[in-house]
Formats: structure tokens, sequence, C-alpha cells
């Protein structure tokens, strides 16, 4: 075992965690508070500002280049990828918390935003973590809260039943990856990633038990990123869940899912290329096919975007089996591109449902005359969604697609393309819609926090449809983080 | 670098378009001006490109690359040779029209207009590309505004069909010209998407041949081969009137001006390897579109199938893969440009007067539109390849260049002129001559100065290209010795 000592940089490497979790202490107290003064939206708008501070906190003061550092013993690793894919999650919750404003059920609740920011904690921890026992708890730590959050309406049976069927099937997925881990620790005698890696390369493991833990590992990373077969969850609890946490879910949770995967396989199994990256790109096509073609009949937006979640899942997989850097690179920029616009669509849903109090298709009807900006945020976020361009998920699809081309997976490109082309059927049908004619004039109240949401959404969404330089270099970095994470 | 025309003339429409769409809500009187502004300057500098590109020089000109994602070899790229040139004063003249045409569009005029010159964008931007990427780019940016476009202000019999059946069918051109596309990328030697670079890349037979058919049918596709057409007379046909005049005048120029670009000048080896299979579909585009297109009974499908058959003309004239088969495709291509614009504002005023589309039912129009039966009968008279109009100069250089590949398919393919003809003569007879319709004796009035003025503007080159084929052959030639020393290189 490693003698265990703490240093300074100890503590500065969790700082931002710690920042969080003072911020969750202030929101309580405020929200003790709050019952007396009576300030509309106070608790969201502190929320939003701590989270402010702490983005901003963190993008001045840590960016540490293409260096990697390991603190508290080897549990956790600070390096681009997870200081990077912190930040992101955090504005993931900031838009969120954004969202969350102004609704009656949960908006002005103390512990709705404290288990947000508990899962903040959570999925910081997830990405940085290189130890399966850090590992395990930083993704309980992310779903507990997860759990409460998606049954938040408790006087609402689907959003109760949403609750209840995510913690199920967390709990039931996690137990059989806690199962995949203890053999890991059981034929190796370690839980730290740099110490399996060892292990895998001096053949303490069978071929057949390899598999079988990666079996069992990918049950529960499959649950989080919502890909096949794990997917069963997604299409209930989006639509029960209130609307801010389906985006959530949808995005930041599924994108830490995605994280560690890439640095598990990476990492420990990085020399055994060819097992998994057969296995995942068959889970991709499934996902894929599956996700968009249920998404085809779909009357509710909540679990139509459920389905083109599943499906997109399959797009992002495509990057991780191709495993080179381009996939890797594809795959995150997929990600942060997938963050702003699924968000912004959940965003202009959440707008949607709480004045008309429904989800269905129908809402949507003649929406560009009942609320030309919202009708135009929605249209940009589906077509980033179908890869068009000048969006980013036009450049995030040509991204993953040539790293399957340069990894040979020809048939792969082709599965993705021919489900680019069924999303494109599904997304023209809701813009259709839209922006068809109505006589309806329903008004749509659209507060201010939820401008602001939607904006940063749709300039990000531009941004990283038209801009690639930089954003790519941030993902260069974090890529050699995660594919030669030991071979320094 | 010098001035960056070619960027401005991109922005030009993207702005406007962007100004409408915002400002268009609260100063509806604006929207009008704005467009007509913006694509009278679009024109302006289409026109301008023309006169000053250097014959002399020839290649690429007005070139402007920036860096935009070095590590993947993508730039900001755009030139033009001389058959880009022509595409551009093609789009320039179409877009203009087409604000011309739709001056009176009533319903969401601002959406329509700003969605309009979106799509104006998209299209100059594919002709001035010289990025394999950035080529995908502008020519995605199409999909929605012309959804939008078919499905909105479309007929409302068919537009919801012939929307999603137009707008799915060139996406999935696009996405099997983009597999081909990641391919032949990841094949070349410095990985670029830079069509200049690509063009020297040198790729191996196998490539070549294993490749060429995904491009080059993928973006065919977008020009209408058979037997994958039937998404033209459709979504043209549920189009409005603009929409019709630029997807059919200048979307499928897109798709075989990629194809040329794309796949004939980087594989030349697949591109004769595959040329009798490209000769064969072709063929059957030209006589069976003019087949059916003789058997309509709606004045608008009569339109939409005879792109169908002209577009053949022009794979036809790809395929000979010969100076003048390809001097005659670029001909073509600019000449059925203008033609096949003109026929759909000319139905659109139709429509717009008599309410109806049905050829039986309309009839000496003649009388009540003098300027558009002119009109009509000008665009046949170059459908038919009448010397002395542009279609002259386009065609015969196509069954020259082919005859000296196959005389058979030459043959063939000069039966579709007798029946054009035929289709074309009767169409004109039965629309234009004959009895007037009492109902439209006293509801139908003549066209405006705008039509007339938009009529006016695409004869007079269709005439003057005709009669003075130098003013454009030159040009053509430059861009086909350029593809010439491609596919006798290599």
């Amino acid at each position: 075992m490693n003698q265990i000592s703490f240093s300074s940089y100890d503590f500065q490497a969790i700082l931002p965690q710690a920042a969080l979790l003072i911020l969750v202490g202030i929101i309580l107290v405020v929200d003790l508070l709050v019952k007396k003064i009576k300030i509309k939206n106070l608790l969201g708008w502190t929320t939003s500002v701590g989270l402010a501070i702490i983005i901003f906190g963190m993008v001045v003061f840590s960016s540490p280049g293409n260096q990697t550092r390991s603190v508290w013993g080897g549990m956790l690793r600070v390096d681009s990828a997870s200081i990077t894919f912190q930040i992101i999650f955090m504005i993931g919750a900031f838009i969120t918390t954004l969202f969350s404003m102004n609704h009656d059920k949960f908006g002005d609740r103390g512990e709705y935003y404290a288990m947000l920011l508990c899962s903040v904690i959570g999925m910081s921890f997830m990405v940085a973590a290189t130890d399966l026992i850090m590992l395990y708890l930083a993704v309980e730590t992310t779903a507990i809260p997860l759990y409460v959050l998606a049954g938040f309406i408790t006087t609402d049976n689907k959003s109760v039943e949403s609750g209840l069927k995510y913690l199920l099937f967390g709990a039931v997925t996690s137990a059989v990856m806690l199962y995949g881990f203890s053999l890991l620790y059981g034929f190796s005698g370690t839980t730290q990633f740099g110490q399996l890696i060892i292990a895998f390369e001096n053949g303490l493991f069978p071929q057949g038990i390899k598999i079988l833990i990666l079996f069992l590992i990918l049950t529960g990373f499959g649950f989080k990123i919502s890909s096949v077969p794990f997917h069963f969850w997604a299409p209930d609890v989006y639509q029960g869940s209130p609307t801010p946490i389906s985006g959530y879910l949808a995005t930041a949770s599924k994108a830490a899912g995605f994280i560690v995967l890439i640095r598990f396989l990476g990492s420990v199994y990085s020399f055994d290329h060819q097992i998994w990256m057969i296995i995942i790109a068959m889970i991709a096509t499934i996902s894929m096919f599956l996700g968009n073609l249920l998404a085809l009949v779909q009357k509710n937006l909540k679990r139509l975007l459920a389905f083109s979640s599943i499906a997109h899942a399959g797009y992002i997989l495509i990057g991780v089996a191709s495993g080179n850097s381009l996939g890797i690179k594809g795959a995150m920029y997929y990600l942060l591109a997938y963050l702003f616009t699924n968000l912004a669509a959940f965003g202009v849903i959440n707008v949607v449902e709480s004045s008309t109090g429904s989800s269905d298709l129908d809402q949507f009807r003649g929406l560009i005359k009942r609320a030309p900006g919202l009708a135009l945020i929605f249209l940009v976020s589906l077509l980033s969604l179908a890869g068009i361009p000048p969006f980013g998920g036009f450049i995030s699809k040509i991204l993953v697609f040539s790293a399957a081309m340069e990894a040979n997976l020809v048939w792969l490109v082709l599965v993705g393309i021919i489900n680019s082309i069924l999303g494109l059927f599904y997304y023209l049908v809701v813009i259709k819609q839209t922006f068809a004619d109505t006589e309806e004039k329903s008004l749509i109240k659209v507060h201010k926090s939820w401008i602001i949401a939607l904006g940063i959404c749709v300039t990000g969404i531009v941004l990283l449809g038209v801009i690639y330089r930089p954003w790519l270099g941030w993902m260069d970095n974090a890529t050699m983080n995660m594919l030669l994470l030991y071979f320094y | 670098m010098g001035f960056p025309i070619l960027s401005i003339t991109i922005l030009i429409p993207l702005i406007a378009g962007l100004v409408i769409l915002f400002t268009g809500r609260k100063n509806p009187n604006w929207i009008r001006p704005i467009a007509l502004v913006a694509s009278s300057l679009v024109l302006l500098s289409t026109l301008i490109i023309w006169a000053s590109y250097s014959l002399e020089s020839a290649g690429y000109q007005f070139v402007e690359n920036i860096e935009w994602l070095p590590e993947l070899g993508i730039s900001y790229h755009l030139g033009v040779d001389g058959i880009g040139i022509a595409m551009l004063v093609l789009t320039g003249l179409v877009v203009f029209s087409g604000v011309l045409v739709s001056w009176n569009v009533d319903k969401r005029r601002d959406e329509f207009f700003s969605y309009f010159m979106f799509l104006a964008t998209s299209v100059l931007g594919v002709f001035s590309s010289l990025d394999l990427f950035l080529l995908f780019f502008f020519l995605e940016i199409a999909v929605f505004p012309k959804y939008l476009m078919i499905v909105i202000w479309g007929s409302p019999q068919t537009r919801e069909y012939g929307g999603m059946k137009l707008t799915l069918y060139l996406f999935i051109g696009s996405m099997i010209a983009l597999v081909g596309a990641l391919a032949i990328y990841f094949a070349s030697p410095e990985r670029s998407f830079d069509l200049l670079i690509l063009e020297k890349a040198g790729f191996s037979l196998g490539v070549q041949k294993l490749w060429f058919p995904f491009i080059f049918l993928g973006f065919a596709i977008l020009g209408g081969i058979f037997p994958f057409h039937s998404w033209a007379p459709d979504g043209h046909v549920a189009a409005p009137t603009a929409i019709s005049m630029l997807l059919a005048g200048v979307e499928m120029k897109v798709g075989v001006f990629a194809a040329l670009r794309v796949a004939i000048m980087l594989l030349p080896e697949g591109a004769k390897f595959w040329a009798p299979w490209i000769l064969v579909l072709a063929t059957i585009n030209v006589v069976y579109g003019a087949f059916i297109a003789m058997i309509q009974k709606d004045f608008k499908y009569v339109i939409g199938f005879s792109s169908v058959s002209h577009m053949g003309l022009v794979l036809i004239g790809f395929a000979s893969l010969n100076a003048t088969g390809l001097l005659g495709a670029g001909m073509q291509m600019f000449s059925h440009g203008i033609m096949t614009a003109l026929f759909f504002a000319i139905v659109g005023m139709v429509y717009d007067r008599t309410h109806t589309r049905d050829i039986a039912s309309l009839g000496g129009l003649v009388k009540k539109m003098p300027f558009a039966a002119i009109g009509f009968i000008i665009a046949g008279l170059v459908s038919m390849g009448m010397p002395g109009f542009s279609g002259f100069v386009a065609e015969i250089p196509i069954y020259m260049g082919i005859w000296q590949v196959s005389p058979v398919v030459a043959v063939i393919a000069i039966l579709s002129i007798v029946i054009t003809a035929a289709y074309i003569l009767l169409t004109l007879r039965r629309v234009f001559f004959g009895e007037l319709p009492p109902a439209y004796e006293n509801s139908v009035r003549d066209i405006n100065v705008r039509d007339k003025i938009a009529i006016g503007v695409l004869s007079l080159f269709m005439i003057g290209i005709g009669i003075l084929p130098g003013l454009m052959v030159p040009l053509i030639e430059s861009g086909v010795s350029h593809i010439l020393a491609l596919l006798g290189g290599v």
C-alpha cells in the first residue's frame, strides 16, 4: 500500500469541490432565512452566482496544460481532462439552475439546489477518479442526489415514478458494476488504475475474466450514458422528471459517464483495444438504431429527446470505439456541443411546458407565431442535434465519423450516416410543427433567468459550430491525458 | 490575397437574412427593399467577378485562404475557376429574379425573405469553396431553409410530402458523398480537405475505383440522377415559385458541380472507370425525363420533369470526359439554370393569376399576359436547343462530345430533342394559345413590371449567350482545360 501523506497540493486539488460544498451550506442557510424575507428566486440566484464565481475561478486559476498530477495517494488525478470536464459540468449545472428558477414546485426549494450541487461534486470526482473505491464513491455521490431530483415533484405521480425507476435501475447496475470492481481487486489485489494496468500486463487476468469484468463494468457505465441495453429508464425518467433535471441528466450526467468510460478503457483496458472496440461498436450500432427508430413514433417531446439521447450516446460511442486520439477528441467535443444543444432543447421545452402544462408535440404547433425567439432557438438546437452546420452538432459528427474512418470502421460510419438521416426526419417533423401556421395565440411566458440560460446555450452552439481551434485545443490536452495515462 | 470579394458575396445575403429575420417583424416595410438591395448586390458582385476574371492566367482566382482547423487540414479556402464563375453569375441572376417574382408574398414575409437569403448564402458558398469540409459546411446549411420554405409556403396539397422527400433525398445524397470524402481524406498522403492539395494527391487506382461511386452518386442525387430523381419534380412542384427557381435552377447545379469538382477532378481514374455506367443512367435521365414530361397534366410537373431530362444532358457531358463534352456540360449547367428558373417563374405567374396548374383548364393566356408568353417561348426554344439561344451552344457540344465516345448514346440522346420540342410546343399551345376560358376573361390580369424585369433579365442572358457564345465559352473552356489536365495526368 502507498504511504499516505498529504501535501498542500492535495487540498488545492479539491478546492473547487470544497467551494461547492460551502455553497451547499450557504444555500441551506439561505433557505432557512428565505422563508422570512421572501425574495423571489433568491435561492436560484445565489446558486447560479456561486457557481459562476467557482467556474470563473477554475478557468482563471487552474490550467494544468499538459501536466498531470496524482493527489490524495493516487485516488484522484488532476489533469486537463478532469479540469476541463469539471468546468463543463459546472456550466451544465449553472444553466440547469437558471432553468429551474420560477418553478413553483421546485424552483424555491433549498434542498433542490443543494442536491444539484452535490451531484456536481460527485461528477467532479468521477472524472478525476483513478481508484476503484474513489470511482464507486463518486458514482454514488452523483447518483443519489439525482434519484431524489428525478422524483422531486412529490405531488406528481409521474415524477415519483421516474425517481423510483431511476433509483431501481441505478442501484441494480451499480451493484453489477461493483461486482466487476471486486473481481478486479480479487485478481490483482489493488484498486488503483495504475497498479491494475500492470496486473493486466503481467497476465494476472485470464482472458475470459477480462471480458466478464468488462461486461460487468459496462453495465454500470452503460446506465450512466443511457446506451442500449441499459437505456430502459431513460424515456420514463426524462418524461417524468422536472424538465431542467431531464436536461441535466441527458447532458452533464451522461458526459460524466462517458469520461469515466473513456478513462477506464483507455487506462486499465488500454492493451486490449481490439476486445472492447468491437463490443463498443456493437453497442453504438444498436443504440443508434433503437434510439432513432423509437424516436420516430414519439408524440411527447421529452420522450422524443430521451430516445434521441440514446441515439446520441451511440454516435459518441463511435468516437470511443475508434479508440484513436481523433475519436476521443471527437467524443469529448461531441459531449461539449451536446451539452449546450440539449440543454437548449430541454430549456425551450421547459418554457413551453411551464406555460401550457404539457410537453406534447401539439403544444409546439405554431410556436413561431406565439414566441418567435423561442422557436428560432428551438430550431437552432434541433438542427444542431441533427448535425447541420453552422452549429456544434455538425463538426462533432464529422469528427467522430472521421475517427471511425481512420480506424477502418467504414461499416460503423455507414451505420452512423443512415442514422443521421433517420434523425433528420424526426427533427424535421418537430421543426415543421414548430413553424406551422396557427390561429392560436396562447401566451408563452419567458422569465429573465431562462432568457439568460437560452442565450448562453445558443452562443455555445454557434461558437462551437463555427470556431474550432480553441476548444479543440483544450480537448487535445485532455485526450493526451486519457490515452497516455500511464505511459510517462 | 486581395479584396475578399467572394467572402463578401457570400456574406451579403447572410447578413441581409439575419437583419430581415431580427428586424422584419417590427419594420415590415423594410423587408423587401433589403432583400432587393442584397440580391442586386449579389448579382452585381458576381458580374464584377465575371468581368475581372483574367482568362490569360486562368486557374483559380479571387483566392482566399485562412486556416480554420489546421490540425485536420481544414481551411477557409475560397476561389473560383471559369465554371465556378458561371455558376456564381447564375446564382446572382436567379436570386435577383427570385426576389422580384416573390414581391407579393404576403404570408410571413420576414421569414420568407430571410430563409431565401440563407439559401442563397449556402449555394454561393458551395460554388466558391476550395475546401471539401467548407463545401459540405455550406451545402448542408441549405437543409433547413429549403425544407421550411417548401412546407410553409408551398402548394398546400403536396408540400409536406414534397418538402420532406426533397430534403431527405438531398441529405442522403450529401451523406453518401461525405463517406467518400472522408475516405479519400484518409487515403491522401497529406491529410487535408483542401481541394487543390487533394487534386495532386495521386490516389491509387483501387481507392479511386472504390470511392468514386460514393462521391459521384451522392452528389449526382442532388443533381437528380436516375433512379434517384423523383424528389426533383415532387419537391420543385411543391415549392413556392422563388424556391422552385432556386432549387431547380441552382441547387441541382450544386449537385453536379460538386460531382464534377470532387468526384471527377479528384478521382479521374475512377471517373474513367465508371463513365460508361454514368452514361447509361444519364441517358435514361434524358429520354425518360422527356417522355414523362410529355404526359404530365400539371403545368409545373412538365417543367419539373424537363429539369430531370436536361440535367441528364449535363451528366452525359461529364461522362464523355473530353473537351467538347465537358464544355457543353458547363454551358448546359448555366443555360439550364436560367431557363428552368424562367420556366418556373412563368408557371408561378400563371398560377398566381389563374389559381390552377391543370393544363387542360388553361388556354389563350397570350391575350392576357403576352410578355409571359414570350418568356415561355424563349425558354422553350432554349430548352429545345434552337440556334441563336444558349441552349444550342450548350447541347451541341454535348452531343458532339458524346459522339466521340459512343455514337449510339448520342443518337438516343438526340432523340430527346424531338420529344422536348413536342412537350414544349404542346404545353405552349395548350396554356398560352387556343381559346381563353371565359372564367379568366375578367379575372386574369397582365403580369406586372417586376415580373417583366425578371423575365427580361433572364431572357437577355439566354439570347445574349446564344448570339455571342464568345461571352461565356472561353470562360468555361478555361475551367475545362484544367479538368482535362487532371484527366490526362495522373
